[in-house]
């Protein structure tokens, strides 16, 4: 028996051997190539003369549309300035975040960066506890009353990027009703929000406003699943409202969930953080997203030259920060054109997304509207944003993270209780 | 001796007790075998050296003081609700709720901290949090006690749908108390007046949950080992019939128990609420309720030795957050690893009650 045992462990170890070492010289070959690589692209950025390091911290991972869209920004800034980054994914909205960052500060970071709202306090407390290391948080709405000089938001003027994305929507809604396939009454659209937030409302409202400048018998639908990423709610939320007789859906919420369901169904969709043709090549019509590139240059410059960081940044069209995708094939004719144009006009100041004299609320025109813009527990309304006939959402006037929480005549919300 | 040709290669044969340094040599084995497979796994898989794999683990876990902390804060978390869930456990009383009664503990912590935050000194708002946090753990967990001891209901499905209530309610709250409007979640509670959090022990931010454990280890070891009160569970567990026949008031014993369990558990809420997070969210517990399950199970109920399988839970968890922020692989892919390990280890438990009974060569063949 014991010679038996003997022998059968002896294969065993071969076997295992012979597994171990073909996979360790596939791997090595591998692995020497990348290594081979990175030295390169290393030799590149000593060359580009910084010794900085930078860390992001990101909510979910590349599955999430949302994280996606900042994890390419990252890198490709960094790997643009030569700057050394490190990534930590999965970091829950609670005090893991803090924890995150304290250990990014402890490995010599100079500048942090977090993506996810629920991300923005415990950065402060590690902004506190790390005064000569700059912290950036993206959505965020404090920085410019928690008065901490290495603390910072930022975010883009997104709004004009869903009202182009909205002008696309229209443009299709309008060839179906040529077409024939639906009347001008039944151009209802249909939206995925996460929660009942400004930074959602305003990217509705901004979606439907452009869709009903080229579309003006368009209606909005808007359930809500209450998580930012929720692959299910999300899916199932997009089937309610294409049962409910939306022709077009749009979705702002960070999973697959929508724009699958609209594949599935043959439901035109707008997209939101990047384009989804490769999963959705019949049903994608366009995407709008924040480039997050120009802002870490932008910031990592300003951390290099030791100078201080834009309390609130706003991304725009111009600087390039806000863009959509190409366009998908399924596209109304001259839509290009289209938002070419209104683009232009964004730009130049001539249009407004949120022109008052486009849009009641409760059947009056919105002449004035106080905003929460400074954030306190109990919503107190701080400043007068309506002035020379607009809405003044977010940007460089108050704070870079959206604040129009109005709901607009020709929105039904289904349901609200997130 | 021709018939017998058809007997198995091996058969499984029941061991008598085994000396305790064979088994923590097959446990050995056991986590050896498990290393070597992970390293097989992770070098056909993604091509990086194992060996580096390994030691960013270990960097994850212990490679700066601030890890350390958070490791064994981590592990002090963990720690604590298995030895909340363990009593309980002992009783044969399957108390799956640890999650619930955690959120509960803690939302009850989070409404003092919101609601009395601005009315009271900040030692009477504490004060108030841990009786409300464990008052609430008690609550959550004494219900299914009561209606397993009066009307002997399932307690699997009771405390197990205690954690679903649990959850929703924390979800009402975090909208009732949403900052700011709409957004879905508090934030953290009284940051710049620090009210109602939890003292800093000797100025380290982790102390205070670690020291709470080693308390409670000490504590639940003696309780069960040395008490009437442990032992009356034991014998609940091991027979209720007997646990009668000889005085002992069952129902009694369930409730008592449950009651215990349950204010660890809002002890824990409490920490996680008060001490760490400041905040309360959906996620707080984040699902330890029920790797604590295994915690126990692993610990074979043994608060000891449950100190060293949720130290490995954890660092194998914070290892893995290592590897995919050093070697950009997935979080998912060091839940694998973690899969391999405890299936190796629960695997070796089988080997230290059984052994394998090879067949008894033929003598020719031996020849």
């Amino acid at each position: 028996m014991k010679k038996k045992l003997v022998s059968l462990l002896a294969v065993m170890a071969m076997t295992v051997s012979a597994i171990v070492g073909c996979g360790s010289s596939k791997g090595e070959t591998a692995k020497s190539n990348e290594t081979k690589a990175a030295a390169e692209s290393e030799g590149e950025s000593a060359a580009a003369a910084t010794d900085l390091k930078a860390g992001f911290i990101f909510l979910h991972d590349e599955n999430s549309t949302y994280d996606l869209n900042f994890l390419n920004g990252a890198k490709a800034a960094c790997e643009k300035l030569g700057v050394e980054c490190v990534i930590k994914t999965n970091i829950p909205e609670g005090q893991e975040c803090y924890e995150a960052a304290c250990e990014l500060a402890d490995a010599g970071c100079d500048f942090i960066f977090a993506d996810s709202f629920g991300h923005e306090d415990y950065m402060i407390e590690a902004a506190k506890e790390y005064p000569e290391v700059q912290f950036s948080h993206a959505t965020g709405t404090k920085a410019h009353t928690e008065n901490l000089e290495n603390f910072h938001n930022a975010f883009a003027a997104i709004y004009d990027g869903r009202y182009l994305a909205g002008i696309v929507a229209g443009m299709k809604l309008n060839e179906m009703i040529d077409n024939g396939d639906i009347t001008a009454e039944q151009a209802k659209i249909g939206y995925v929000g996460a929660y009942t937030y400004a930074e959602v409302i305003s990217g509705y409202t901004s979606f439907f406003l452009g869709a009903r400048s080229v579309c003006p018998t368009a209606t909005m639908e808007v359930t809500f699943t209450g998580s930012w990423y929720d692959e299910t709610a999300e899916k199932e939320g997009a089937n309610k409202l294409i049962q409910n007789g939306c022709v077009l859906i749009s979705q702002h919420a960070d999973s697959m969930g929508a724009p699958t369901a609209c594949e599935t169904a043959g439901v035109p969709n707008v997209s939101y953080n990047g384009s989804t043709v490769s999963a959705c090549p019949n049903t994608f019509l366009v995407s709008s997203r924040i480039n997050w590139e120009p802002y870490f240059e932008y910031a990592l410059n300003c951390v290099a030259a030791g100078t201080p960081i834009d309390t609130d940044w706003c991304g725009s069209l111009e600087n390039g920060a806000v863009e959509l995708t190409d366009l998908g094939s399924a596209v109304a004719e001259g839509t290009q054109e289209a938002i070419d144009k209104a683009k232009e006009e964004l730009i130049a100041g001539t249009i407004h997304t949120f022109d008052i004299s486009t849009f009641t609320v409760d059947g009056k025109a919105l002449e004035s509207y106080e905003a929460d813009v400074d954030t306190d527990a109990d919503y107190t309304p701080d400043h007068e944003v309506v002035s020379d006939g607009y809405f003044h959402e977010s940007g460089s006037e108050f704070r870079s993270a959206p604040y129009f929480d109005v709901q607009i005549d020709g929105i039904t919300l289904l349901d609200t209780k997130f | 001796m021709n018939e017998k040709k058809k007997e198995p290669l091996f058969h499984i044969v029941k061991r008598a007790a085994i000396p305790w340094q064979k088994a923590l040599i097959i446990r050995a084995v056991a986590i050896i075998m498990a290393l070597i497979i992970c390293a097989v796994v992770t070098t056909i898989t993604t091509g990086i050296d194992p060996i580096k794999v390994f030691q960013s683990i270990f960097v994850g876990a212990f490679g700066s003081a601030r890890k350390t902390w958070i490791t064994l804060q981590n592990t002090a978390i963990l720690l604590l609700i298995s030895l909340a869930l363990t009593p309980a456990f002992k009783m044969k009383f399957w108390n799956i709720g640890g999650e619930g009664q955690v959120l509960i503990g803690g939302l009850a912590a989070a409404a003092c901290m919101i609601c009395l935050g601005s009315k009271l000194p900040n030692a009477a708002v504490i004060v108030c949090m841990i009786i409300a946090s464990l008052v609430a753990g008690m609550i959550w967990g004494v219900i299914p006690a009561f209606f397993k001891a009066k009307w002997n209901t399932n307690e699997t499905l009771s405390t197990l749908m205690m954690n679903y209530i649990a959850t929703q309610l924390v979800a009402f709250y975090t909208i009732v108390w949403e900052v700011p409007k709409g957004s879905g979640k508090i934030g953290i509670i009284n940051q710049n007046s620090n009210v109602g959090w939890l003292p800093q022990l000797f100025g380290s931010k982790y102390l205070l949950t670690i020291l709470v454990a080693v308390i409670v280890t000490i504590f639940m070891y003696v309780y069960l080992n040395y008490s009437k009160h442990g032992y009356e569970i034991s014998v609940v567990g091991e027979s209720e019939n007997t646990a009668r026949y000889i005085g002992i008031k069952v129902e009694k014993v369930i409730i008592r128990t449950m009651l215990l369990s349950g204010a660890i558990c809002g002890l824990v809420g409490l920490l996680l609420v008060g001490g760490i997070n400041h905040t309360v969210t959906t996620t707080i517990a984040g699902g330890q309720g029920f790797t604590a399950v295994l915690v126990s199970w692993m610990a074979k109920f043994n608060p000891l030795t449950m100190i060293f399988s949720s130290i490995l839970i954890i660092f194998m968890d914070r290892g893995a957050s290592e590897i995919s922020t050093s070697f950009g692989l997935n979080h998912s892919y060091s839940d694998i690893l973690t899969g391999i390990i405890l299936f190796f280890i629960i695997g070796c438990e089988f080997f230290i009650s059984y052994r394998l009974q090879f067949r008894k060569k033929d003598e020719k063949e031996g020849q």
